[in-house]
């Protein structure tokens, strides 16, 4: 039926005209007195269609393209994005040795006083502060309360090249035997001094940064006997102990009386993680060099 | 001759004679784009021009060659800089990030004198085309130049007008592929060179001919002189006055810089009219002094006829001109039937007064004065352009920084660019500040006040870190304005530069 049917439509005679302007044929169909001219499709259109289908076929045969069951068609060109990704991953790498070796073998002091080596190192040691160090110091290295600032003038373990170097190498109460460590005592708890005493202790440590507050002769000598030995006996602090000064205008931890209380009572300890076998030598370097020229470096 | 019937239709019909002018030869011709019944959209119809000669071809001829001569041996030109600097005249140098042109060395922070550069140019262009009309487009343009080098290529390998026409009628044969083929790969050749040159503007251009001849440029240079050689090709070779017609938008925006008193190249209607075939010693009176011999067209390379007034398509290469006068020489009338005119001079001949050339007018004293204008800011900047360019950018994190003693510290970048020929030596001096401590990473050298020098090699940049602390006490609010004064040492130049120092709330 439906044969008859286009059939009998084929057979109708079309409403097609030349067109008196163009000279071409219209294909019969109108639109509101519009009608639609029988152009030809042009030619380089035609052909840039043909171009098109051979290249895709060609393309199809030369790259992976069809998903099979268990596998895919591989292409005759053996291409895979992974190889490229990986050969530009080695180009880059090999871009970067260039530097990254020499920075490497060469001693902290030698790449600081080298334009080239210390631009490259900064640059890497940016980068790599960011990704690494940032979560617990800041974008802009600026710390947090119990994560300290690496732009002052304050250094808990040494603010050369060389330490700071050691610092990021083997961290702070972290998992390397050399990493640094040291123990507060926490005085309440573990029974070494009274509340009353340790409210004394408090009075004393804040007279110790600010003159409006007032201690008596025998808090320091409690001070002597039980803090000297790692804070010394002017609160100054020791490196060697990695026991910060206790008469500057910086804190690690908030300064109110409260918490200077909390703090004797219970001691703090921060953590930073051991870097040696996370991160290369090279990075570690760099992440040096950055450091030191936070504005703080000695 | 359907077409030519067809003319006809227009009240001064051109009907073909069998006897004109011995000496004249009516040419079978109609304009392609012709200024009567033009369809809104038509395909593309093939221009055959005529080689003409005369004195506005010979003109051209030396425009040709002169343009051309620049754009190929400019970037050849040498300039000695000294050393470490390129030593090519005129240097786009992208990767340096520079402009040389001779004396002029300009960094992208002063784009703006390109600009100027520019403004000037646009400027010169409305002065030019509302005194003579479509100069630019008729001799100096590249398109034109370039679709003219062309059309001599075409010339030599298929011939004059004629033969290009019974080439394009006639089938397939060797001869006729040898001619194309011929003429296709000159014009490549010639396109190549085309985008060769220009690559040479922008990398030193005998270490890059060298290179592009041992097939070890860049991929850069390739793909540029390809793309450059490609457009050269598909413009001056196929599209030709289609460019003009249809992509350029000048002809557009000229028509706003004309007026009346402007020059333009047009037929004297009023000398040429009635038109038509003239026999030897029939008499010159009651008709006008056109011949019908369509010289004009035959040697159009818009494809208009020039007889129907001012069109877009017109380039005013005045070759119509030259074709013209030839004519009118072989037929004894006087020359300058088609002219550079004004339509202000079609009035004062109407009325009896003679052929006027107003070049001082409102429109040409206004361009005049602002191209005067920009020119002279122009010569004063460049004249006093500054050898020492100084960028303080303060750090924002952390905003401030406490030391133990209490004082506050700042960081600040300051980047010093010496634009001087010879290496430079440069203080760096606060003011604002009364008591402070200034220290800059990474210099060894201070003077007896305690202020670093920083020494910049010539032509560089160099960004120093600077640190300054101040006591608390010096800071009443959180924010205080300071100034930097950077001084060029053993000169009177200083660059000052206003910043603030920061500290924590009160």
């Amino acid at each position: 039926m439906s044969t008859e049917n286009n059939d009998t439509k084929n057979n109708e005679p079309k409403n097609s005209e030349v067109d008196q302007y163009s000279g071409v044929e219209t294909t019969g169909h109108e639109w509101d007195g519009i009608k639609e001219l029988n152009n030809p499709m042009p030619r380089w259109w035609v052909y840039t269609l043909i171009v098109c289908c051979i290249w895709a076929f060609a393309y199809q045969i030369y790259y992976p393209s069809w998903p099979l069951i268990n596998s895919y068609y591989e292409g005759m060109g053996g291409k895979t994005q992974r190889e490229v990704v990986k050969a530009e991953l080695e180009m880059i790498a090999e871009d970067r040795s260039v530097f990254a070796d020499k920075i490497q073998t060469t001693d902290l002091a030698t790449i600081n006083s080298d334009p080239n080596l210390t631009e490259y190192a900064l640059a890497g040691g940016k980068a790599a502060f960011g990704d690494n160090c940032a979560p617990c110091h800041g974008t802009g290295a600026a710390g947090f309360i119990g994560y300290p600032n690496l732009n002052d003038d304050v250094w808990i373990w040494g603010g050369s090249l060389d330490e700071i170097h050691y610092t990021i190498n083997y961290g702070i109460r972290g998992v390397h035997e050399d990493t640094r460590i040291n123990d507060m005592p926490a005085f309440l708890r573990d029974e070494l001094l009274s509340r009353q005493e340790i409210d004394d202790l408090t009075t004393y440590v804040q007279s110790l940064s600010d003159s409006s507050i007032q201690s008596t002769p025998a808090v320091h000598e409690m001070f002597i006997d039980n803090c000297a030995s790692c804070h010394g006996e002017d609160g100054k602090g020791l490196r060697e102990f990695g026991s910060p000064d206790l008469t500057d205008a910086i804190s690690l931890y908030v300064t109110d009386r409260d918490s200077i209380v909390d703090i004797i009572s219970y001691s703090r300890g921060g953590v930073m993680p051991t870097w040696n076998g996370r991160l290369d030598e090279a990075t570690i370097k760099s992440l040096a060099i950055y450091v030191h020229t936070l504005g703080g470096g000695e | 001759m359907a077409n030519e019937q067809k003319d006809a239709n227009s009240p001064k019909s051109e009907e073909v004679t069998n006897a004109p002018q011995p000496n004249i030869k009516q040419a079978q011709v109609e304009a392609v784009n012709k200024a009567v019944d033009r369809p809104l959209y038509a395909s593309r119809k093939k221009i055959h021009p005529q080689r003409v000669k005369g004195k506005f071809r010979t003109i051209k001829w030396f425009m040709m060659a002169f343009t051309l001569g620049i754009y190929y041996i400019a970037p050849w030109l040498r300039w000695d800089r000294g050393e470490g600097i390129p030593d090519q005249a005129i240097l786009i140098d992208i990767a340096g990030r520079r402009f040389y042109f001779f004396v002029i060395e300009i960094w992208p922070q002063e784009v703006y004198y390109v600009t100027g550069l520019m403004i000037m140019g646009g400027i010169a262009l409305f002065l030019v085309t509302s005194t003579a009309g479509r100069m630019w487009c008729g001799y100096s343009c590249p398109q034109t130049i370039w679709t003219d080098l062309f059309m001599v290529v075409e010339r030599f390998f298929e011939g004059e007008r004629n033969a290009r026409i019974r080439l394009d009628k006639a089938p397939w044969s060797l001869i006729k592929l040898y001619k194309r083929i011929a003429k296709h790969l000159s014009w490549i050749i010639i396109a190549l060179m085309t985008g060769g040159a220009w690559v040479f503007y922008f990398s030193d251009a005998p270490t890059l001919f060298n290179q592009l001849i041992s097939n070890s440029a860049s991929f850069d240079a390739y793909l540029w002189i390809s793309l450059l050689a490609s457009f050269t090709y598909v413009f001056g070779g196929i599209a030709r006055e289609q460019v003009c017609t249809y992509m350029c938008p000048w002809p557009r925006i000229q028509a706003v810089m004309m007026d009346e008193e402007t020059l333009a190249v047009m037929y004297r209607h009023d000398r040429g009219e009635p038109r038509g075939p003239h026999k030897k010693n029939d008499p010159w009176d009651g008709r006008g002094d056109c011949v019908s011999c369509r010289q004009c067209m035959v040697v159009c390379p818009a494809g208009i006829d020039i007889r129907d007034g001012l069109q877009l398509e017109c380039i005013q290469c005045s070759l119509c001109i030259d074709a013209c006068n030839s004519i009118m020489k072989k037929v004894g009338r006087p020359e300058g039937l088609i002219a550079y005119d004004s339509l202000k001079n079609f009035d004062r001949r109407e009325i009896g007064e003679k052929n006027q050339f107003r070049i001082i007018r409102p429109r040409t004293i206004i361009y005049s004065f602002i191209l005067f204008v920009v020119t002279l800011i122009m010569f004063f900047t460049l004249l006093n352009r500054s050898t020492i360019d100084v960028n303080i950018l303060r750090d924002r994190n952390p905003l401030y920084v406490q030391l133990s003693s209490g004082d506050i510290r700042n960081g600040y970048t300051v980047k010093i660019m010496n634009k001087s020929a010879e290496n430079q030596k440069y203080s760096i001096g606060i003011e604002g500040l009364n008591t402070f401590e200034l220290r800059a990473e990474g210099i060894t050298e201070y003077n007896d006040e305690g202020t670093p020098i920083i020494s910049v090699t010539r032509d560089k940049l160099r960004s120093v870190k600077i640190y300054i602390s101040i006591p608390r006490d010096e800071l009443l609010s959180d924010s205080k304005d300071i100034t930097f004064k950077i001084h060029q040492i053993g000169s009177d130049t200083n660059d000052i530069q206003s910043t603030s120092f920061k500290g924590p709330k009160l």
